[in-house]
């Protein structure tokens, strides 16, 4: 059965259509999910593309988090089902209170858009289960508002649960812990700066983010799975 | 009822680097101005409500500041409120 991803539109989301092309590259399928749906259908897992939702006014993804989809979305999170934030997805996700900490300006207000190399800190979550610990891949961000900031309390619990799920290798932005993506407690959802999608093939320039969507894929294949085929 | 105006002051949590206020710092001695320090940046937001009286308005723009207008994890917040006359411009 193929695994059926959906991708949340917000008005002013941009990256939803590399997302889906990305999926079905790698074995997949995909469908856009709009932001004003209150129901999320039949998907396997979600993604939350890149973009600049309702325009980030006031703060990246303070407006988003409270469309009618995302009811649908911490429901369906904590269900146990795959969530993937890709860098406005990622913000939308701490503000919506699914992940902890916050996103806030790059140090040195600078842009970044480049393609940077992320160390895998951990394979034990939807995003990098066939990934091994400690490949090197290189993968393109591209944000203003990418520097990861929480309470020391909330990064000594990410430490210890081995919730930092990708590290910058050279940090770009002023992340705290050179965080370049981190998960919940469940391990089922997880948010990252950087873009998978865009270095799914060696004519994007990597292919290295194709184990981190390929993983995804795998994680809803066997959501989508029924349980007793699951079993037998 | 009434109206009440209020100012929301939004400022930079303190312990978290404020990377606007570091770059207005490192711009100014550029200038000749190499005696400041501590600077941050923050938002005011201005709004008007209508609340059954003060502390009903202070209660509803601190949850909205909560909930919506800041991020606890970034900002902190203070709030001044003024009574509008009855006949105030709505």
């Amino acid at each position: 059965m193929t695994a059926r991803v959906g991708v949340v539109v917000f008005p002013g989301s941009n990256c939803e259509h590399d997302v889906v092309a990305a999926v079905r590259a790698l074995g997949g399928d995909a469908e856009l999910i709009f932001h004003t749906e209150t129901t999320l259908g039949d998907v396997d897992a979600l993604v939350l593309p890149g973009g600049f939702a309702h325009g980030d006014y006031l703060r990246t993804g303070a407006i988003a988090r409270f469309s009618p989809v995302m009811d649908a979305v911490s429901d369906f999170a904590a269900g146990g089902g795959p969530v993937v934030g890709i860098c406005n997805g990622f913000q939308v996700l701490t503000e919506a209170g699914l992940l902890p900490g916050a996103l806030q300006k790059n140090a040195g207000l600078r842009f970044v858009c480049r393609t940077v190399e992320l160390r895998v800190e951990t394979t034990s979550t939807v995003l990098t289960e066939a990934a091994r610990v400690g490949d090197v891949l290189r993968v393109p961000i591209n944000h203003f508002e990418g520097n990861y900031v929480c309470d020391e309390e909330t990064l000594a619990t990410l430490r210890a649960d081995d919730r930092i799920v990708v590290r910058y290798r050279e940090n770009p932005n002023g992340s705290l812990d050179d965080i370049a993506g981190i998960c919940n407690e469940g391990r089922n959802v997880v948010g990252l700066m950087p873009h998978p999608e865009r270095a799914i093939d060696a004519m994007l320039g990597s292919a290295d983010g194709a184990v981190l969507v390929r993983s995804l894929v795998d994680a809803a294949s066997r959501r989508g799975t029924p349980a007793e085929a699951r079993a037998s | 009822m009434a109206w009440f105006d209020a100012r929301i002051d939004v400022t930079h949590r303190p312990g978290i680097l404020d990377p606007q206020g570091a770059t207005i710092e490192r711009a100014l001695p550029a200038l000749g101005w190499d005696n400041v320090s501590e600077v941050s940046v923050g938002k005011s937001i201005h709004l008007r409500v209508e609340a059954a009286d003060e502390p009903a308005a202070r209660a509803q723009i601190d949850e909205m500041c909560r909930r919506l207008l800041t991020n606890p994890v970034l900002e902190d917040f203070s709030l001044e409120l003024r009574t509008l006359a009855e006949d105030a411009p709505r």
